[in-house]
């Protein structure tokens, strides 16, 4: 069944299925530790395919991209925290369903109305503004005591599902997995479909897409929407995991790690988001165990794949295996 | 016959320099209507007026009776205008077909389509094979834009805007850069298309455009100064001076 596959699905299905995987293995073995390193990374993947979806395909900078992280992870935290404090009746709630809506619901809402102003911008005022709004939404939440302002905030009880119980880590992880798989079909699906065409047209010349009659604007906002709504449903999972959510989530420089994550792996890729954000946590864990400035050697890391291959971690492979498929992703990666 | 297409004093300066300098013209239904002039006459600018690239600083421009000076540049394409650029503007990013494909999708309703592979879609595929093999490129159709010769830039510019299957089609120097033996083969091309739709035609071959218009319209600093058939021009006085005899 997979012989009409191509190459690069195969490649996904092989990383998808490694992840399945491992972290049994991890608790059989009685390396838990390795499970919640695992689903951190799940989860940081999904926010970069999301993340993918408009700076790969589309060609939008969005240097604000955390916010919806953390909106999605406080749309988990915030309805528990009435449900067991009382206050706020319309939300409060331990339902799963329930924080998932508002996570996706009110990501795409924000998406939506900043969508609609970031995107009458270009090129470093776009990255500005998006970054401009995402800070503006963690200084808001930096300023609301009710919710532990800067120190952030206890999520006493995970979300609840039936039959799924997000407090056994293997549980969580497979709940996240399985979300990461949907996610890079979804993002796949879309940016095949007449779309995704327009998308990524829009992205290689935006004159021209307009000159045929695309109205390039809307195409844009609605696929900004789609990543940001696909982004909060992240954040819903990492507000699970982490039971604690702070601004700090949605720090610019979060939003940093989330483009470093897919221009490392390689933009516009089914499997690049995921391979940047597995090299991201593999450094972290292995450097910051040594040095508080792990991170230089990740900055390196990225200069040198910039510099020296064409698109990433995927862009190497195809160095390896075919020089005239070095053009195009170079063509992808510039333009 | 009927007009199309009809400026009335249309403007347009960047900064001090005035590149539409009042333009009233109306093109015929169906015929190759020509505008030449020397370099920096506005030629370029008059076409990204009628795209709707560039807004006009006062003028009006109406298309099958309808006044469309204020429609943005994407509805006008709805409408049936459609135009190829000069400098060769491609997604260099993309197949030679999903150039065209794109092209053919765009006047096939909206795009908010998510689900269905747009290389499954036959329908698109097969009608943009078919006009690569009409202009000589379907061996090419697989292949990335940018690896393709200036050439063959020229000739998807006017695959693409023979897809867009407009009413009236907008050539911005198709010729430029071309080889004699390309320009005889663009010629050829440009040749087949008339008569079925209207034509506007900016061309700096001289044998070109006496060969294929129908109508000539002389811009000299951003002003008509003459229109006619390719034989009034030809002899008129004021055209010879301000740009024949220059030649």
């Amino acid at each position: 069944m997979f012989g009409t596959l191509s190459r690069s699905s195969k490649l996904t299905l092989l990383a998808l299925l490694v992840l399945a995987i491992l972290p049994p293995i991890f608790i059989w073995t009685g390396n838990s530790f390795y499970v919640d390193l695992a689903t951190r990374l799940v989860i940081l993947a999904i926010a970069a395919v999301s993340l993918n979806l408009i700076l790969g395909y589309g060609g939008m900078i969005s240097f604000g991209h955390a916010a919806y992280l953390g909106i999605g992870a406080y749309a988990v935290g915030i309805p528990a925290h009435h449900e067991l404090y009382g206050g706020f009746e319309a939300i409060a709630s331990f339902g799963g369903f329930t924080h998932i809506f508002l996570a996706v619901g009110i990501s795409a809402l924000f998406a939506l109305i900043t969508g609609a102003i970031c995107l009458r911008t270009k090129g470093v005022y776009f990255i500005m503004i998006t970054m401009a709004f995402a800070q503006m939404l963690y200084y808001l939440l930096v300023s609301l005591d009710e919710y532990g302002a800067d120190d952030g905030l206890v999520i006493d009880a995970r979300s609840e599902f039936p039959l799924i119980n997000l407090d056994n880590s293997l549980q969580l992880y497979f709940v996240c997995l399985a979300s990461l798989a949907a996610a890079m079909l979804i993002v796949r699906t879309v940016v095949h479909s007449r779309f995704g065409m327009v998308l990524q047209g829009a992205k290689g010349n935006e004159e021209r897409m307009t000159s045929l009659g695309y109205n390039v604007y809307a195409y844009r906002l609605v696929a900004y929407v789609i990543s940001g709504a696909m982004c909060g449903f992240a954040g819903a999972l990492l507000g699970n995991f982490t039971t604690f959510i702070s601004p700090e989530m949605m720090a610019w420089s979060r939003s940093g790690e989330l483009m470093f994550m897919v221009i490392l792996g390689g933009v516009a890729t089914t499997l690049g988001p995921l391979l940047g954000s597995a090299a991201f946590i593999i450094i972290e864990e292995a450097f910051s165990s040594y040095t508080i400035y792990w991170h230089l050697p990740f900055g390196l890391m990225l200069m040198a794949v910039v510099l020296y291959t064409n698109g990433g971690i995927m862009g190497m492979k195809f160095k390896w295996r075919s020089p005239s498929a070095e053009k195009g992703t170079q063509e992808n990666g510039t333009k | 016959m009927s007009s199309i297409l009809e400026m009335k004093d249309l403007r347009k300066s960047y900064g001090g320099v005035t590149a539409t300098d009042g333009v009233s013209l109306s093109v015929e239904k169906n015929i190759l209507h020509a505008i030449i002039g020397p370099n920096g006459a506005g030629k370029t600018t008059l076409i990204s007026l009628l795209s709707g690239a560039v807004k006009p600083d006062g003028g009006k421009i109406f298309f099958a009776g309808k006044d469309i000076t204020s429609q943005p540049a994407y509805s006008r394409a709805k409408v049936g205008i459609s135009r190829s650029y000069q400098i060769t503007s491609l997604i260099m990013s993309m197949s030679v077909l999903d150039n065209v494909a794109l092209a053919i999708q765009a006047r096939s309703g909206h795009s908010f389509k998510f689900i269905k592979p747009a290389k499954s879609l036959t329908k698109i595929r097969s009608e943009a094979l078919n006009i690569l093999k009409q202009i000589g490129l379907a061996d090419r159709a697989e292949d990335l834009t940018s690896n393709l010769s200036h050439g063959e830039h020229r000739l998807v510019e006017i695959a693409i805007a023979l897809a867009s299957n407009a009413q009236c089609m907008m050539l911005d120097e198709p010729m430029a850069g071309l080889g004699p033996e390309e320009s005889v083969r663009m010629i050829a091309f440009i040749k087949q298309l008339k008569g079925s739709r209207t034509i506007l035609l900016i061309e700096h071959d001289m044998d070109a455009v006496f060969a294929l218009a129908d109508t000539i319209s002389v811009l000299v600093y951003g002003k008509i100064i003459a229109t006619g058939s390719p034989d009034e021009i030809r002899n008129n006085e004021a055209v010879r001076h301000a740009y024949l005899g220059e030649e």
